[in-house]
């Protein structure tokens, strides 16, 4: 018997030649909290230091050292489990995950292991088709940083630096809910605005501040599920899109040949499109976790964690939501100016006592579009909150029209400076004399009598027409005068 | 110079602030007896320089009569503790000539009240060990002998060395650490007094980590009023060291001379083991009836777990210490013996630099932390921590002040005598300590008599957390009673 599919759902199943499979996802997010000093010491977390620039004697694990937990990483912790609608556990235990590695000075990382700080909790991901998806968090918890080995500073010797040693990352762990790249790319997208609007994680992907362990395994619908494999520190939202769908037509290719998939850490080859297995002797570890003797376990109070619940700012959810209710705007521009905080403070900057769908459409198109284009962030943009809004009050007040307004944007863009000055001082005022306009008019549609004749059998030669009284006006007429004038004079439309 | 080498700390502090002797001669009759013993191997590094700087700071501070609490009073450092520019290596090959950059928070405090550093004491590798046989640096000779005999001697361990040089009066006082009894045990063979106080009374940053959660500093003294003026000096709240506890540190010396009457002591049964010398026995017997002529009460107790704590302790400890003594992988600081790849490196490294004992128990400890044991040995463990801590709570809630049992289970044994056979034959010198490590609890060793060949023994006192002061006022009782205890000098 047929089921019937829903549509939504069916197109998330990936076709093989043997009929189709279901993609199952979830993700380990490693997000480095913003915090000025490691998690254990009071070394700076700086970027970009000289090597073993930022190492204090915890860092270095010199014989004795103790670590002690840094309370504002703490609080990091907790506002990110409130902002992923997270339980935050009263209590949580630091354990110790002991491996040998050069880059890990202690011998063993300090993490969070039967005990998180944060548990489960769900994020609302909207989809570019409108529909929407809840994915489940496991736990968020909190966990040291290893330094970083250099192999190419020596012909037969590494280097360690150890800068990022004992730096705090929460790890965030999502339940198994995605069904597609797509998904999952757009809930690594979803929380990485959600913790660069709460100010715990700045989301740099290319400086590693967030990067990805993607869990992925295949099955038929309805059965259980498949064996997964782990493809680890995916470091772009495009690159964990693209290391998903590779690893699913891989392990489909296998399961349809017969073969069975082996749980395994992979590796996602950007430039081959391709993952590969990791495996090493690293896999065989045993951890041996421990609870941490030199810790107490972390103790919050329910008064703290109110506090600083009171304290979080608007969240994207909430600001999307407005965003529809108070501006009148579509789902879609809701959440694409809600996805980034600043973005969405502009627009606010913009819309405020303006047409905020218009403010919508100049920041989404043409503001955003710019600057993506220019690979800048809207905190640099050269067109400022102040300078856009002039631009649309000249809009509205008729001074100028769309067209023109696109031009006095690229040269506020470019030169800078006040748009009502620029348009005074370069004449780019809209004509809206009736007399001067109906001359021009005419003086086209005496000059081109066999078109007239044309355009009466071919309404749609209008349009020929008011390019060409445009063009005569150097594209300063009211383009709506000039569109009833020649309907008028063309016995059309 | 005997004469100088011979004041208790409390004597030496007082003939100070009279000018009746200066910290130069004090430091320097101690330099002198220290040269003159190192056939006991007590001291692995002797600091004279250090030691003639700080005592003319001491002296010149006295001359202003703006003395220090322990301004001028010369003092001996296990080799655990961490001190800035001067050699430190708990005994191991593996931190080679390590030269700390920073100071121990407890011998920062020492320095801090005016106390003079006379050198760096011996002790077990790591303070693995109860007879301080396993140091890289050879073995300490006990300054004491049996009657009409010249066998040597082990001082205990692990802070060996530290029970010597006191003993020997190579310092006044000295300081040592105890995570299953390594001061009480080295108190108890060599007749000085060692305490260990409660978890968290002080501070653990600086020292080399044998286990996290049993490692306690404290101090060596040939009084018990020597000792409480030490552990003042010792003790406090840290916020370098989480585990340190915030609970203010009374004057422990005032609590010498305080009465006992009406004191509830609890006598164990379950450490009356089977196989006790009857010396050892007698002791303990003669002991109570010191504290009731004092006007103390005596409670039969039971602790029923008692039997459980040395199996587990020897779970708990090398399982910490296997994570601890990580960090001494050849790639930072000490030892380093080159290898083919990172894993070979590691693993020469750490083969030639642990002695035989401490890869034991790094074995031992990564045993019973691995996947399919962690539940069986290491949590289980953990549960028996619990009942033992529990077994203790039960008596002190039910009025019981302070509890007497032995200090060890022997006297003294012979160097070679116990480290060539079974390990665990070594690890039953601490079957009346570790419970107490287990239990976080304070615990003194108080020289309570000799036995039959001459050789000192001791009592052990273990009180409610943070009530050390009940042990310095019940010790001295004892003390009073046993009279001090001085080896006879050979060396």
């Amino acid at each position: 018997m047929n089921v019937p599919v829903p549509s939504s759902a069916k197109k998330k199943l990936v076709p093989g030649a043997t009929g189709d499979w279901e993609v199952v996802i979830g993700l380990e997010i490693h997000a480095q909290v913003t915090s000025k000093a490691k998690l254990f010491s009071g070394a700076s977390t700086e970027f970009g230091g000289a090597p073993n620039s930022h190492v204090s004697l915890v860092d270095a694990a010199m014989p004795g050292m103790l670590p002690v937990i840094n309370a504002e990483c703490v609080r990091q912790a907790v506002r990110s489990g409130l902002g992923l609608n997270a339980r935050i556990n009263l209590k949580s235990v630091f354990d110790r995950k002991n491996y040998f590695y050069p880059d890990l000075p202690q011998g063993y990382q300090i993490s969070q292991y039967k005990q998180p700080i944060v548990g489960e909790g769900e994020v609302n991901v909207a989809l570019p088709d409108g529909s929407s998806v809840t994915v489940g968090i496991e736990r968020l918890h909190l966990e040291q940083d290893a330094g970083k080995s250099l192999h190419d500073q020596h012909p037969t010797l590494s280097y360690v630096d150890l800068n990022r040693s004992g730096v705090a990352l929460m790890e965030i762990v999502s339940k198994p809910d995605l069904r597609s790249s797509e998904e999952a790319r757009a809930f690594l997208s979803k929380v990485r605005t959600i913790l660069r609007y709460l100010g715990t994680c700045d989301g740099d992907m290319e400086k590693g501040s967030l990067r990805a362990d993607v869990n992925v395994s295949v099955r038929r619908s309805g059965d259980p599920l498949g064996t997964r494999c782990e493809i680890k520190n995916v470091n772009s939202i495009r690159f964990v899109g693209q290391a998903i769908d590779a690893e699913a037509r891989r392990q489909i290719e296998i399961l349809e040949d017969g073969g069975r998939i082996e749980q395994e850490t992979r590796l996602f080859d950007p430039d081959k499109g391709e993952t590969r297995s990791m495996r090493n002797k690293e896999e065989a570890h045993d951890y041996r976790y421990f609870p941490d003797p030199d810790l107490l376990p972390l103790e919050l109070d329910e008064a703290e964690i109110e506090r600083l619940k009171a304290a979080l700012p608007e969240l994207p959810d909430a600001k999307k939501a407005r965003f529809v209710r108070d501006y009148g705007l579509s789902a879609y521009d809701a959440d694409v100016l809600a996805a980034d905080r600043e973005t969405a403070a502009f627009y606010e900057r913009v819309a405020h006592g303006r047409d905020s769908k218009a403010a919508a459409n100049w920041v989404i198109n043409e503001l955003t579009g710019r600057l993506n284009k220019e690979g800048r962030e809207i905190g640099a943009s050269p067109v400022s909150a102040m300078q856009l809004g002039a631009i649309l009050d000249l809009i509205a007040r008729g001074t100028i029209s769309g067209k023109i307004a696109k031009d006095v944007f690229e040269i506020v863009w470019n030169e800078g400076g006040d748009p009502a000055d620029i348009v005074a001082a370069r004449g780019l005022r809209q004509v809206t004399d009736l007399g001067a306009i109906e001359a021009v008019v005419d003086e086209i549609v005496a000059a081109n009598p066999d078109k007239v004749g044309e355009a009466k059998a071919n309404p749609k030669l209008l349009g020929w027409f008011v390019g060409q009284v445009m063009k005569a006006s150097g594209g300063k007429a009211n383009p709506q005068a000039v569109n009833d004038l020649l309907k008028s004079k063309l016995g059309v439309g | 110079m005997s004469e100088l080498t011979s004041f208790t700390l409390a004597a030496a502090r007082d003939a100070l602030r009279r000018k009746d002797i200066s910290a130069m001669e004090l430091a320097d009759a101690h330099l002198a007896a220290i040269e003159a013993a190192r056939a006991l191997n007590a001291y692995v590094l002797e600091t004279p320089d250090a030691a003639r700087t700080m005592a003319a700071a001491a002296d010149a501070r006295l001359a202003k009569e703006e003395a220090r609490p322990l301004d001028g009073v010369p003092v001996a450092i296990k080799d655990l503790f961490c001190t800035k520019g001067v050699r430190t290596t708990a005994c191991s090959r593996i931190l080679d000539n390590f030269v700390p950059t920073y100071e121990s928070t407890v011998t920062a405090q020492l320095w801090r009240d005016g106390a003079v550093m006379l050198g760096k004491t011996n002790n077990d590798e790591f303070a693995m060990g109860s007879s301080n046989e396993t140091s890289h640096f050879g073995p300490v000779i006990s300054p004491w002998r049996r009657h009409g005999a010249n066998t040597t001697l082990v001082p205990g361990g692990s802070s060996g060395g530290a029970a010597a040089a006191v003993a020997a009066n190579l310092c006044l006082a000295a300081a040592g650490t105890d995570t299953g009894g390594s001061i009480r045990q080295p108190a108890a063979f060599t007749g000085t007094v060692g305490i260990k106080p409660t978890y968290g009374r002080c501070s653990r940053w600086g020292i080399v980590a044998f286990a996290s959660s049993l490692d306690q500093a404290g101090p060596f003294a040939r009084s018990v009023r020597d000792a409480a003026i030490l552990l003042t000096s010792m003790a406090g709240h840290d916020p370098k060291d989480t585990t340190s506890a915030d609970v203010p540190v009374p004057d422990y010396e005032a609590a010498i001379g305080r009465s006992v009457t009406g004191m509830s002591i609890g006598i164990p049964k379950e450490y009356r083991m089977p196989g006790m010398p009857p010396e050892i026995e007698a002791l303990w017997h003669q002991g109570a009836e010191w504290l009731k002529a004092a006007g103390a009460r005596l409670v039969d107790i039971s602790l029923p777990h008692t039997k459980y704590a040395l199996p587990a302790y020897y779970i708990v400890a090398p399982a910490e210490a296997s994570s601890n003594l990580a960090r001494y992988d050849g790639v930072r600081y000490g030892l380093r013996v080159s290898g083919n790849d990172i894993n070979d490196l590691y693993e020469k490294t750490r083969g030639e630099g642990f002695g035989k004992e401490v890869r034991r128990r790094v074995m031992i400890g990564t045993y019973v932390l691995s996947a399919g044991y962690y539940d069986a040995y290491y949590l289980r463990a953990q549960k028996v921590r619990t009942l033992i801590k529990r077994d203790f709570e039960r008596c002190y809630a039910d009025g019981v002040d302070a509890i007497l049992t032995p200090a060890t289970p022997s006297a003294a044994f012979g160097i070679g005598e116990k480290s060539s056979g079974d390990p665990i034959e070594m690890y039953l010198n601490d079957v009346f300590t570790v419970t107490v490590n287990m239990a976080g609890l304070p615990g003194i060793s108080v020289p309570a008599g000799l036995d039959a060949q001459g050789l000192p023994l001791g009592l052990q006192l273990i009180g409610r957390p943070f009530d050390e002061e009940t042990l310095f006022a019940l010790g001295q009782v004892i003390e009073d009673a046993a009279g001090p205890l001085v080896p006879e000098r050979w060396w």
